[in-house]
């Protein structure tokens, strides 16, 4: 597996060395954050919110995939029901967005706690297959579950008004508000991996009969990881049904737990940035794309096998090899 | 219990067993380990000494016997509660962190000390009061320069040594070392066998080791174990005399 830090210095003392990529981090936060702020009034805003949430979501599987070792391919589970749970939340409860949202990320969490603790006994290939077996089964019970809305899905979601106050009709104010969950999230996420608990998950990635050995419980560090990999998912998700008014069965689908793992691969695995990039890449051709029609997919898959056989660090991953920093 | 195990008796098993398929890889082995002491296990290659150490720290499934730690049996005990106990081993093939320095490697033990990491909301700058205490064990076992490389790129005997400053780093009751010393140069072994008696005047160590001098040297007390069996116990002196010990090895070397 990619790692990130192998691509690192050697020799480079760890105070000294630990600051300036700090710095360097630190920097590129405030870039991306001043980056998007202007955003919006350059690009179409419903496009760029498409890009947050899928680059969350990509920045989610990639918590897992990339700091915690585990391949997932049922990640359109917790994406999807949190989709469904925060559309049908606003619509039907009349919750505000934002507690609409959260309902939908603690269901994604509460689903990531269940499959989580049946799948991380299993390893590599294993763990994936019974991961996307259960998101099979969540996609079979939102077939058939009448709160889905089966076929139809759960449309005119209202957008509502933040805190019942801020009128998110705007798409211009509702993007600031999706902005600001990304990078939330992303902020969330660079926390865990650079956390005393993010330590010891690279340690069980690393060794995991040596952090036996050493008395920890790599099943407790594997389980906690995935439940906060589940639960942003379902964040992404669930912001998502508030942006597009809208969860349908596209959101459980198998092949949106591809979407994620194609966007990751793209960007680089193991990096803290290249799902965002991975995601822009992938939301950008889907959009610009869309007169090819069912040729898209063909493309993707293209670019899938291009990125698997030759371009194996990704976008991000390249960069920092060629700078040799973490990124 | 068959016979009144007195307190300075800190490991012990009973009839300890290990089938592979209908081979018997570890067989009927009875153990004392004394407080205190440095136990050697030794034997020709394939005699079953780390299968008797993955016995013990749980890391396989005895087939028949009972093993006893400190006063309470612990056979069906799993690994991470063993280490818990305060029994922590090595491992034979060098076990380190192969992507994470030096420093951090040691400190994943040391953080052992704060009980469980959860803490996915803390930064990581919340561990950077341990280094002290890692900058100590570093220095105890002469990594003191490579503390920010990366384990994977140490030579081979300095990766042991980053191992046994690992282990050390939880500070365990009790040791059990898997030949820490094959691969090292003459001088590693000079300073890591400095080290194993500095570091034993407070715990127990149970070893395997290949290298004579060192166990002559080293330890109090040493089980001969040949084809999964106990052939000689006793101290150095009595077990190099011993003829079946003899033979044994010199059996194995024209094997
Ligand atoms: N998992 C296993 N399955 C089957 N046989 C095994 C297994 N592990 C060890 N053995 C066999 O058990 C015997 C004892 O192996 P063990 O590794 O304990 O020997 P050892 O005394 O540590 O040898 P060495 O000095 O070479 O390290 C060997 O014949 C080995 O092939
Ligand atoms: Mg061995």
């Amino acid at each position: 597996m990619a790692n990130v830090s192998t691509t690192v210095a050697a020799g480079v003392a760890p105070a000294s060395g630990g600051d300036r990529t700090r710095t360097l981090h630190r920097a590129i936060f405030i870039g991306l954050a001043l980056m998007l702020a202007v955003a919006p009034f350059l690009v179409y805003p419903v496009f760029l919110m498409k890009v947050l949430c899928f680059a969350l979501f990509a920045c989610a599987f990639n918590l897992l995939l990339g700091f915690g070792g585990l391949m997932s391919f049922g990640h359109a589970a917790y994406f999807g029901m949190a989709s469904y749970v925060s559309a049908h939340a606003a619509k039907v409860w009349g919750l505000t967005p934002e507690l609409a949202i959260l309902a939908g990320t603690a269901v994604a969490m509460v689903l990531g706690a269940v499959f989580g603790a049946l799948a991380v006994r299993r390893k590599g290939i294993y763990f994936a297959m019974v991961t996307l077996a259960l998101a099979q089964m969540v996609y079979f019970l939102s077939v058939q579950a009448p709160f889905t809305g089966g076929e139809d899905g759960i449309q005119a979601v209202p957008r509502g008004r933040l805190l019942g106050l801020i009128s998110f009709a705007d798409d211009r104010v509702l993007y600031y508000f999706v902005m600001a969950v990304f990078m939330g999230g992303l902020l969330l996420i660079y926390r865990v991996i650079h956390s005393p608990f993010g330590q010891v998950c690279k340690a069980i990635r690393e060794n995991e009969p040596r952090a036996i050995s050493l008395g920890y419980r790599p099943l407790h560090y594997k389980l906690a990881m995935f439940v906060l990999s589940a639960g942003l998912a379902g964040l992404a998700g669930a912001t998502k049904a508030i942006v597009f008014q809208l969860a349908s069965l596209t959101d459980v689908h198998w092949s949106m737990s591809g979407e994620p793992v194609l966007m990751t691969l793209i960007g680089g695995i193991g990096t803290v940035f290249g799902p965002i990039a991975g995601a822009l890449v992938v939301v950008s051709m889907q959009n610009y794309l869309a007169h090819l029609g069912a040729w898209v997919t063909v493309v993707q898959g293209g670019i899938f096998i291009l990125a698997v056989l030759i371009f194996r660090e990704g976008i991000v991953g390249f960069i920092a090899g060629r700078l040799k920093q973490q990124l | 219990m068959p016979m009144a195990m007195s307190d300075d008796i800190i490991l012990a098993t009973e009839g300890l067993t290990k089938d592979f398929k209908g081979f018997t890889a570890v067989d009927d082995v009875t153990l004392r380990v004394r407080r205190g002491s440095i136990h050697a296990l030794i034997g020709p290659n394939g005699a079953g000494k780390t299968t008797c150490f993955n016995l013990l720290t749980k890391f396989l499934e005895p087939t028949r016997g009972t093993i006893t730690y400190n006063g309470r049996n612990i056979t069906a005990t799993k690994p991470t509660d063993v280490a818990r106990l305060g029994m922590v081993r090595s491992f034979q093939i060098s076990a380190v962190f192969p992507h994470m320095s030096v420093m951090e490697n040691v400190r994943i033990a040391l953080q052992k000390k704060r009980g469980e990491s959860f803490d996915f909301w803390r930064s990581e700058r919340t561990l950077d009061t341990l280094d002290d205490e890692v900058r100590n064990l570093v220095g105890a076992v002469g990594l003191g320069d490579f503390v920010a490389a990366k384990a994977v790129e140490l030579p081979y005997g300095r990766k042991r040594a980053l191992e046994i400053a690992t282990t050390l780093a939880l500070d365990p009751e009790m040791l059990l070392l898997d030949e820490p010393m094959a691969g090292m140069g003459h001088e590693d072994v000079e300073r890591i066998a400095a080290l194993i008696r500095r570091i034993a005047a407070n715990r127990t160590i149970l070893m395997v080791e290949h290298n004579l001098s060192v166990v002559a040297s080293l330890s109090d007390t040493i089980t001969v174990l040949a084809r999964g069996r106990v052939l000689a116990q006793g101290d150095y002196a009595t077990v190099s005399k011993d003829p079946r010990v003899i033979e044994a090895y010199i059996g194995a070397g024209h094997g």
